[in-house]
């Protein structure tokens, strides 16, 4: 655990660091006749871990770009710790900035590269070094100070980047798509890092990914753009039980969206039909929509129709074993494909392709979208 | 075996094409040079210990080292300007690259004797403005001979340049900026440094092309700035001493395959990152 004591000595150093607080009022921005962001307002908190979370084309590199200070908005108005920054240019900004491919400086070394933005800030030499040297640390990479960027693996580069970005204790750390060249277990390991590092730093992270389960693991909150506009912005949980429409639910996690015939209110609660079977749907506190969406692991698996809760009839199709938990995909009457998510242990005994079971889930699991 | 035989069948008439024009001539000439008058060799002892050849020779690689760092240092602000300007911009440069590239050197170097020589426009110019008062001599000497050499060479710089500054990755630059640095140190401290195996590439055709040049010096120079490709040309057809003249060349031609070899293992570890 040398990571740990070295981590803390790192957080000592960094205690001083004031973690900008960004507010974004009515972003807009245009390409020609493209509306490539609409309106976007949200704010970002002191010390937050914010994900800007979306598909390709969604507006959330734009965002970020925005952000740095690199694109000017077509309209509204950005500001840090209050004041307008909007016409601020991304050198006065001085925002920490991790790319996608990392952007090292390829001629010179791990340590020069570090000591760019100390060396821009003027700092002397002596400080330069224990900063430098604090930072190769502090990302682990001890040892590899004097070689140059091609002579490091993806991971060691990235950790390069992201010392280089932290090293002058910029406000605002923004990273795109940082992690997207690894291979799936450098990932983790290094959404670990990034983690430690945002506790021991205590700056303001926003982060653009379109890898779903990166965002729902590192995030204070999640921002979800679609087509330029923002979709919903929550902690992972709130977004991941109570999405806010249709996109949200399907873009984040699996989850299977039951079209409605007919909605009606009863009681605090709707009755909704679908197909034929009648539902109970919980309010929640939004208005009935025309489809209701259930989470595959919040639906449950019977042999004859459950007393208790939602439940529709279907025909199993396939079986898969993934270890800890089986995937189930079935077909209601009316051909509406359901995924289910069950612990392997609840899979009946002798269950097979193509026997007729029934689907249950709690009222209080289904939402309107 | 199929993927490797196709592409020599494709490339064989080249190889051939190039063996007849260029290996077989210059065998030739290394042929002449131990042969003539009399085998042995007798003509490179005469060339590197004659003076005036000597001093050809000092000449040549003086101007072409002048040539090349007029020729890059011009060449990479053009690139630049080309590379990074808006859509006007870079057509206008395209224009000013490629126009006299379509020119055949006879016609620039009479065009700059017309700018440059005592009677020339610029003196004319400058005399009736009373500016001068004698005419400043800018032909007949090496002057002329680097101007008119860098204003030939200069496209042949631009290409490379351009290649090395179209490949560098954007976000870099972004990347510095966003560090607070300002465009002065963003250039001398990323830019330079990135483009630098393109300059060293750009200097190393200059600086070889430069070696063989003819026509310019014999114009521009006017037979006192004597290059070496000239000497070699009056050797062979107004002193008749070919086998003089072939041993000049031969020297030319290892000083410039000596001179590749290290230049490119000199950038060669540069090109990967």
């Amino acid at each position: 655990m040398t990571s740990g004591r070295v981590a803390s000595k790192g957080s000592q150093m960094l205690d001083k660091v004031t973690a900008g607080e960004i507010g974004a009022e009515g972003i807009g921005k245009t390409f020609g006749h493209f509306t490539a962001l609409d309106g976007i307002s949200l704010t970002v908190g002191r010390g937050e871990f914010l994900t800007l979370l979306g598909p390709s084309g969604s507006g959330k590199t734009t965002f970020l770009m925005i952000l740095a200070g690199f694109e000017a908005p077509t309209s509204g108005r950005l500001t840090l710790n209050g004041l307008d920054v909007t016409r601020t240019t991304a050198e006065d900004r001085g925002f920490g900035m991790v790319f996608q491919g990392y952007a090292l400086f390829p001629h010179m070394s791990v340590e020069q590269n570090i000591a760019f933005p100390l060396k821009v800030q003027k700092r002397s030499a002596a400080q330069i070094r224990a900063r430098t040297d604090e930072m190769i640390e502090m990302v682990g990479l001890g040892g590899h100070g004097h070689k140059k960027p091609a002579a490091l693996s993806g991971g060691q580069q990235q950790r390069v980047a992201l010392a280089r970005a932290l090293a002058y204790e910029p406000p605002v750390l923004l990273l795109d798509e940082p992690f997207s060249a690894l291979d799936r277990n450098l990932r983790g390991q290094m959404q670990d890092e990034m983690r430690r590092i945002h506790r021991d730093t205590g700056t303001t992270f926003v982060f653009v990914t379109h890898d779903q389960e990166e965002a729902l693991a590192l995030s204070t909150r999640v921002a979800i753009f679609n087509h330029g506009r923002l979709q919903q912005i929550a902690t992972p949980r709130e977004i991941y039980d109570h999405p806010d429409n249709r996109f949200v639910a399907e873009f984040l996690g699996d989850i299977n969206v039951l079209p409605l015939a007919s909605v009606v209110m009863q009681e605090g609660a709707a009755q909704a039909v679908f197909e034929d079977v009648p539902l109970r749907v919980a309010l929640d506190g939004r208005d009935p929509t025309e489809a209701v969406a259930v989470r595959p692991e919040h639906m449950h698996l019977a042999l004859a129709r459950p007393a208790e809760g939602n439940a529709i009839p279907a025909s199993v199709r396939e079986i898969v074993f993934l270890g800890a938990e089986t995937r189930l995909t079935l077909a209601s009457p009316g051909g509406q494909p359901l995924v289910l998510s069950i612990p392997s242990e609840a899979v009946p005994a002798g269950l097979v392709p193509g026997a007729e079971v029934w689907v249950g889930w709690p009222e209080d699991k289904g939402v309107f979208v | 075996m199929r993927n490797l035989s196709k592409p020599a069948i494709l490339l064989g008439p080249l190889l051939v094409f190039l063996c007849l024009t260029y290996v077989v001539p210059f065998l030739g000439i290394l042929r002449w040079s131990v042969t003539l008058p009399e085998p042995g060799l007798g003509q490179y002892q005469a060339a590197l210990s004659d003076p005036l050849i000597l001093s050809v020779f000092w000449r040549t690689l003086r101007i072409c080292a002048v040539v090349t760092a007029v020729s890059v240092a011009a060449a990479y602000v053009v690139t630049l300007l080309w590379v990074r300007g808006g859509p006007v911009q870079r057509l206008l440069i395209e224009f000013c690259i490629l126009i006299p590239f379509w020119i055949s050197v006879l016609t620039r170097a009479f065009g700059w004797l017309a700018l440059l020589s005592n009677k020339g426009l610029i003196n004319t110019w400058l005399q009736s403005l009373g500016v001068l008062s004698e005419p400043l001599s800018m032909v007949r000497n090496e002057f002329g001979v680097i101007v008119g050499m860098s204003h030939f060479l200069i496209p042949f710089a631009v290409f490379p340049l351009a290649s090395a500054m179209r490949n560098l990755d954007e976000r870099v630059l972004l990347a510095a900026r966003g560090m607070g640095a300002g465009r002065q140190r963003v250039f001398w401290t990323v830019f330079l440094p990135m483009t630098l195996p393109g300059v060293l590439g750009a200097a190393l055709i200059v600086f070889v092309f430069a070696l063989g040049f003819f026509v310019t010096p014999a114009i521009l120079g006017g037979g006192r700035s004597v290059m070496i490709a000239e000497l070699v040309y009056l050797r062979i057809f107004q002193s008749p001493n070919w086998g003089l003249g072939a041993a000049i060349s031969v020297i030319l031609m290892a000083g410039v395959a000596l001179l590749m070899g290290a230049l490119m293992r000199a950038v060669r570890p540069g090109d990967k990152s």
